[in-house]
């Protein structure tokens, strides 16, 4: 199964991301122990040089795993139709053990990268490298989940036989499969689109006050993971009932094929890059007071927090929208 | 909007630079559009034929059952389509004829199949694909088909009507005959039938019919729809990951060769990154304007390979790599590919190409961009 054009490339980028993680991290570790900024040795002035470097092959790594996670998913979707059972990417995913662990693992990286994207691009604004030591401590953290979920991926695409029976997402989301999934589909709809409405005004109200005052940017990133809990629930226990207009569907993957003409891309994608860049936010808005910060910081994370709260506006347009075309009658 | 302004800028300036080392660039755009096209081809082609055994797989019987014996295939009897009706949920019952005939004349072979209903042909007339008249070489109207089993045998056959060759793909190599003349021609004796096709109303009970008929009559093989359509599939994705696994060492190579070409600057270069840094840009804006000028190369031969593969496969047929991907056999259809292609392909080639030679091009970048400007000047 390994032969397959989108499984050769998610592994080509995996491994890439591996070897880059890894060389990071060995610089990382003798960043935290050796960097002083104060110092002219020709040590610190070559490792001042290294950053860069290292810098921009993270980034550019990160990129490509952001872009790998869809990827990913999308190409689960597609193999469905090779094993016996799978009706969209939960039977592919069921195949073995390892491939949900390996997409969980993946959307780890994805927001992990997020975060240092964004630490990153702040330790560039300022001129005296402010964010050096922090974002080389998040790169050894980041460098084993890397590690892992090329690991995970790996094993997951050797061990696709295609003579498994796989169980459809229809199974996943019942009584019958006791855990979080099955928790998450039997929320009740009400409640999951009032809890939604409420987080919605509630991340949006945050990041206004957030725009308005420059200040609050933690308790805006709280709101966003806050957010993404309550939207995937959703998504889970009703928004899908409404896209597939059945009652009892309730699988967060079937909203990505053709037949529902790809919605799912219209939900997920802001979803996760509001959250992503509420998390960097989270991430940077302690350093707002470093002195070489104080200037150039303040209106990145004003445009940053703009672009998430669109981010989650468009989650919430998109499920009115979904919520209005659909014929189904759920409340009232 | 002063990053824009920014990236605006260096983009202009780097255009002006690629531009005044014409022939160097070129060079490199044409080798990694060559390596993007090989790659892109592949996808392209294998997507198409997935798309049309897809399309071709609607019209095949939801359920088909054949006689195992010796562990071969053999003809299944009669009474086994009314076994098979007395399962509820399913209908259409027939059994079906055909089979394969060598033709010692044109060294090719032809499927030739009994029609049900419709199309039936009258005693000894034919209905062919257009195939058969081209291997023959039967180029007037109403020229008869003869065709002979052995040494000393012959058989006419008038030729009915000829198909299109808009059905090549799946009637290139056809031959249609009534029952009665294929029951002589083959020697098949009454009773029995070459496999049994059924449908089944409701897709989600063909696991279950399977199971019950199984249990019914367990010398039989069943094969659904589905198991044509994942075997189709398996084996065309087999094929492109293959070609593209090739592909790929070319795009290997093609990165030491950019990796190489980066790191390896000229005189001029050298000097030109020497003179942006004593002017004043630090090692940040170099190694943007550098990631800038590795962008541009590659989107462009990313365009100009992609482009070119689609012209290549929907265009042309794809002509040098059809005889791996599609198979091999004296009458082979003559089919326009219908272009199917979607964004995650588009994107699965992108990352396969322009990642590799973005990674293998930084660090001689980087290496370039932080150094001294009187060192690299002098």
């Amino acid at each position: 199964m390994i032969f397959r054009t989108p499984i050769l490339t998610l592994l080509l980028v995996s491994a890439l991301a591996i070897l880059v993680a890894l060389g990071a991290a060995w610089f990382g570790q003798r960043v935290l122990r050796q960097w002083d900024l104060a110092s002219g040795s020709r040590a610190q002035l070559v490792m001042e040089r290294r950053t860069e470097l290292i810098s921009t092959l993270f980034a550019m790594v990160m990129l490509a795993e952001a872009v790998a996670l869809f990827l990913f998913v999308f190409n689960a979707d597609r193999m469905a139709a090779l094993f016996v059972g799978a009706m969209c990417a939960v039977g592919t995913l069921n195949v073995n053990a390892y491939g949900f662990p390996a997409l969980y693992a993946k959307i780890s990286v994805f927001f992990a990268a997020a975060v240092w994207l964004v630490i990153d691009h702040v330790d560039r604004l300022g001129r005296d490298y402010p964010l050096t030591r922090a974002k080389y401590a998040l790169v050894l953290a980041i460098a084993p989940l890397v590690l892992l979920a090329g690991g995970l991926e790996l094993t997951y695409y050797l061990g696709l036989k295609t003579d498994v029976i796989t169980s459809c997402c229809s199974k996943l989301f019942t009584p019958a499969n006791a855990g979080l999934s099955d928790e998450m589909a039997a929320v009740d709809p009400a409640l999951a689109l009032w809890a939604l409405a409420g987080a919605e005004a509630l991340v949006l109200g945050l990041g206004a006050y957030a725009v308005q005052t420059g200040r609050g940017h933690g308790a805006f990133a709280l709101a966003g993971a806050g957010f993404f809990a309550v939207a995937m629930t959703a998504i889970i226990s009703v928004i899908s009932l409404y896209i597939y207009e059945n009652p009892n569907h309730h699988c967060p993957f079937c909203i990505l094929q053709r037949e529902y003409g790809y919605i799912g891309y219209a939900f997920y994608i802001p979803l996760f890059g509001a959250t992503a860049l509420a998390l960097g936010l989270g991430a940077v808005a302690p350093f707002k007071r470093r002195d070489s910060l104080r200037a150039p910081l303040p209106p990145v994370l004003k445009r940053l927090t703009l672009w998430a709260m669109a981010g989650f506006a468009a989650f919430g347009a998109v499920t009115i929208y979904a919520i209005l075309r659909s014929h189904l009658i759920l409340l009232g | 909007m002063k990053a824009l302004r920014r990236q605006r800028a260096l983009a202009d300036y780097t255009l002006a630079a690629l531009a005044r080392r014409k022939v160097k660039n070129l060079a490199l755009v044409g080798v990694f559009s060559l390596v993007v096209f090989l790659l892109a081809s592949a996808m392209f082609f294998a997507s198409a034929l997935r798309h049309e055994a897809s399309a071709a797989l609607e019209g095949v019987p939801d359920l088909i059952v054949q006689h195992l014996s010796l562990g071969r295939q053999g003809m299944i009897s009669e009474d086994r389509i009314a076994e098979l009706e007395s399962i509820r949920g399913v209908s259409k019952v027939r059994g079906r004829l055909w089979g394969y005939y060598y033709d010692r004349v044109s060294g090719a072979n032809y499927t030739v199949m009994v029609p049900d209903g419709g199309q039936m042909p009258a005693p000894g007339q034919v209905i062919v694909g257009e195939g058969i008249p081209r291997a023959r070489g039967l180029d007037w109207e109403g020229a008869p088909l003869f065709l002979s089993r052995k040494q000393g045998d012959l058989n006419r056959f008038d030729i009915a009507q000829i198909y299109s060759s808009d059905s090549a793909l799946l009637t290139a190599d056809l031959l249609l005959m009534n029952e009665a003349d294929f029951r002589a021609f083959f020697s098949v004796p009454e009773g029995v039938y070459t496999d049994i096709a059924a449908r089944v109303r409701n897709a989600n009970e063909l696991a279950t019919i399977i199971d019950k008929a199984t249990s019914l009559m367990p010398d039989e093989r069943f094969v659904s729809r589905d198991d044509i359509a994942r075997t189709y599939m398996k084996l065309f994705d087999w094929r492109e990951g293959l070609m593209v696994a090739l592909g790929a060492m070319a795009m290997l190579a093609f990165a030491i060769f950019a990796a190489d070409k980066a790191s390896g600057l000229s005189a001029e270069e050298a000097r030109e990154i020497g003179i942006l840094k004593a002017i004043g840009w630090d090692t940040r804006d170099v190694i943007a304007m550098k990631l800038w000028e590795g962008g541009l190369v590659s989107v462009g031969a990313f365009l100009l390979g992609a482009v070119a593969a689609y012209a290549h496969v929907f265009w042309f047929g794809a002509p040098l790599f059809a005889p791996v991907l599609k198979g091999w056999a004296v009458i082979y259809p003559d089919f326009a590919l219908a272009p199917v292609i979607d964004g995650s392909q588009l994107v699965t080639l992108f990352l396969l190409t322009v990642l590799p030679y973005a990674a293998a091009t930084v660090v001689p970048v980087w290496r370039a961009a932080s150094a001294d400007p009187d060192a690299v000047m002098r």
